[in-house]
């Protein structure tokens, strides 16, 4: 039986087809980006090899460090965002009728595209006729603000959809690690006359905490991919106050025909992330040994 | 003696009895108000979804003159036919169709193969191939973003198809091993290997046995491509250029352009690109929860 199991060929006939497409698509792709990082090239003509001339520019490049800012706070914003989402967890997985259906109606948004969202939020911000800015004139709000249109507020506008869109995601697997506990540990402790408040902070948290830090780092890495929603809403605008690093690297690369130092941020993107994940994995881990 | 003890026991009895319904007007106050924040979380997520409906069966006066609520005095279903008829979005629409399925398949079929090479067969890589395929979850997709379009300009697949629906599988697998591996793994094998040792071949089991056995999973999995590769828009957005290969992620963006002041139109469009996720969540909401939750907390 180990013997058919172990048949070199089948095995390597199960695994070709989708190792190829790995790495002729992601992996090959994430060299060839740090490489091309290295050449003065417009996209169409020959590439000019330059050193790290790109990679010295990107570190005094001040539109790249405001975008690498935004990014940041969306990261802080998205992280902060979870210890809301928790809490509704909580609640939601406590003895409420009808939790099922609650956690399927937050989760709606999520399923829809970044793209249909934006759109739809691009009409709720609309100056005149969206349905914030109504809501505000109808309490009595003169000039409410024009959100998108705000150098100083388009980033943090931006900021409330991508909550809204995310919320279902992590209540939903916030929903699913408390369900997993097991009822006579709450029991125990309930016996011995710890409230409902103790039990969710020293008893609850603590056993879900591995699957809390999965989601930090789902929230912070998935905040420095983040593209889709603020390319449709502002395009990185007004002015570049809602720049992130990923619409950063578009704008330069497939507007400014900038390939060379379009894939050295690229590059640079790939490296923040990996480096993020595991800072956060180690950070995480150190604080586990408290416990 | 005796009724003093007994009247003692009685108020003993007694107070318990008004604490512990004062415990419980308190919790079922308590109770209400937890109810009653998570019915406006819902609606906070529901409102701007129903409010699109709305103003996509409205024309611009009622949009602009009546309460955002309202409903319109008769629903303009022509918002719908307008956009499906004069635009491109039926042809946008057809195109994330078929994308979606193709990839869907091709990315079920082969991380089915992988998984199975993986959990039943014996060999030294794979967890090395395993691994590989899971560090592909944190690769920024704008990371390849350039070389992608490089390459796909080379051998000609630029504004192809072909790009789009093997970039989707590529990028899709990673998850949908993750999906499946769990459910490989606590499936018992015993009926694999009595085909075993009935002498059948490694290509039957897999395709006559295994596939059909893991179909719950293989569902599981294919829904959460199918959501993924509807909503997916850089790709399409970079590597095709004609209208008539676009999605509708990417089309309705330029559509949108055109029609800025036709907030019924843009209202219609957006809701034909978001009903067929409606449609399959009201049918298989199980089946998403089960496989975004199996999907995301692994690692």
């Amino acid at each position: 039986m180990n013997k058919a199991m172990s048949n070199k060929k089948i095995i390597a006939l199960y695994i070709t087809p989708a190792l190829f497409l790995i790495l002729a698509l992601i992996y090959v792709p994430i060299v060839q980006t740090g490489y091309f990082g290295l050449m003065k090239w417009n996209g169409i003509g020959e590439k000019e090899f330059i050193g790290l001339k790109n990679y010295s520019h990107l570190l005094h490049d001040p539109l790249f460090w405001k975008s690498a800012f935004h990014s940041f706070l969306l990261a802080v914003f998205s992280a902060v965002s979870l210890i809301g989402y928790l809490f509704i967890s909580f609640i939601l997985a406590g003895k409420i009728k009808g939790a099922d259906l609650l956690r399927k109606i937050y989760l709606i948004p999520m399923l829809l595209a970044s793209v249909a969202i934006a759109q739809l939020w691009l009409k709720i911000y609309h100056p005149t006729n969206g349905i914030l800015n109504s809501l505000l004139v109808s309490l009595g709000v003169h000039n409410p603000p024009a959100w998108l249109a705000e150098t100083n507020l388009a980033l943090y506008a931006i900021i409330i959809p991508i909550i809204w869109q995310y919320a279902g995601f992590y209540i939903l697997i916030y929903y699913a690690a408390l369900k997993n506990i097991p009822d006579s540990l709450i029991e125990a402790a309930r016996i011995d006359g710890a409230t409902p408040i103790q039990i969710a902070l020293k008893i609850k948290l603590p056993l879900i905490m591995n699957v809390v830090k999965v989601t930090i780092v789902l929230a912070v890495v998935g905040s420095l991919k983040y593209f889709d929603l603020i390319y449709v809403m502002t395009g990185g605008g007004p002015n570049g106050s809602s720049e992130v690093m990923a619409s950063y690297m578009y704008q330069k690369a497939f507007k400014g025909f900038d390939f060379g130092y379009a894939s050295a941020i690229g590059f640079f993107l790939l490296v923040i992330c990996l480096v993020v994940t595991w800072i956060i994995r180690k950070f995480t881990e150190a604080n586990n040994d408290i416990y | 003696m005796d009724t003093v003890r007994a009247t003692g026991s009685q108020a003993i009895v007694t107070e318990k009895k008004t604490d512990r319904s004062k415990n419980s007007i308190f919790s079922k106050i308590a109770y209400g108000f937890m109810y009653l924040f998570l019915i406006i979380v819902a609606i906070f997520q529901i409102f701007p979804i129903i409010w699109l409906f709305l103003f996509s069966l409205k024309n611009n006066q009622e949009v602009f003159n009546m309460s955002p609520f309202s409903l319109p005095e008769s629903p303009k279903w022509e918002n719908y036919t307008k956009v499906w008829t004069e635009g491109n979005i039926s042809q946008y629409f057809f195109n994330s169709v078929t994308y979606t399925i193709a990839a869907v398949i091709l990315t079920v079929v082969l991380a089915s193969m992988v998984t199975f090479a993986i959990t039943r067969m014996n060999w030294k890589a794979s967890k090395w191939v395993l691994g590989l395929f899971m560090v592909g979850l944190m690769i920024p997709v704008h990371s390849t973003l350039i070389p992608l379009f490089n390459t796909f300009t080379k051998i000609n697949l630029i504004d192809n198809p072909l790009s789009v629906i093997l970039t989707y599988t590529a990028f899709n697998l990673p998850i949908t091993i993750m999906i499946l591996i769990g459910f490989y793994e606590a499936l018992p094998r015993e009926v694999e290997e009595a085909a075993i040792m009935d002498g059948a071949s490694i290509n039957h089991i897999f395709f006559k046995i295994t596939l059909p056995m893991t179909s719950p999973v293989i569902a599981t999995a294919a829904i959460i491509n199918m959501i993924y590769n509807w909503n997916e828009f850089v790709f399409v957005n970079t590597f095709i250029s004609s209208d008539q290969f676009k999605t509708l992620t990417v089309g309705i963006q330029n559509f949108i352009g055109q029609y800025t002041t036709d907030w019924g139109a843009i209202g219609a469009t957006l809701v034909i690109s978001i009903l067929p996720i409606l449609i399959a969540f009201l049918i298989l909401s199980n089946r998403i929860v089960e496989g975004i939750a199996s999907g995301s907390v692994k690692g």
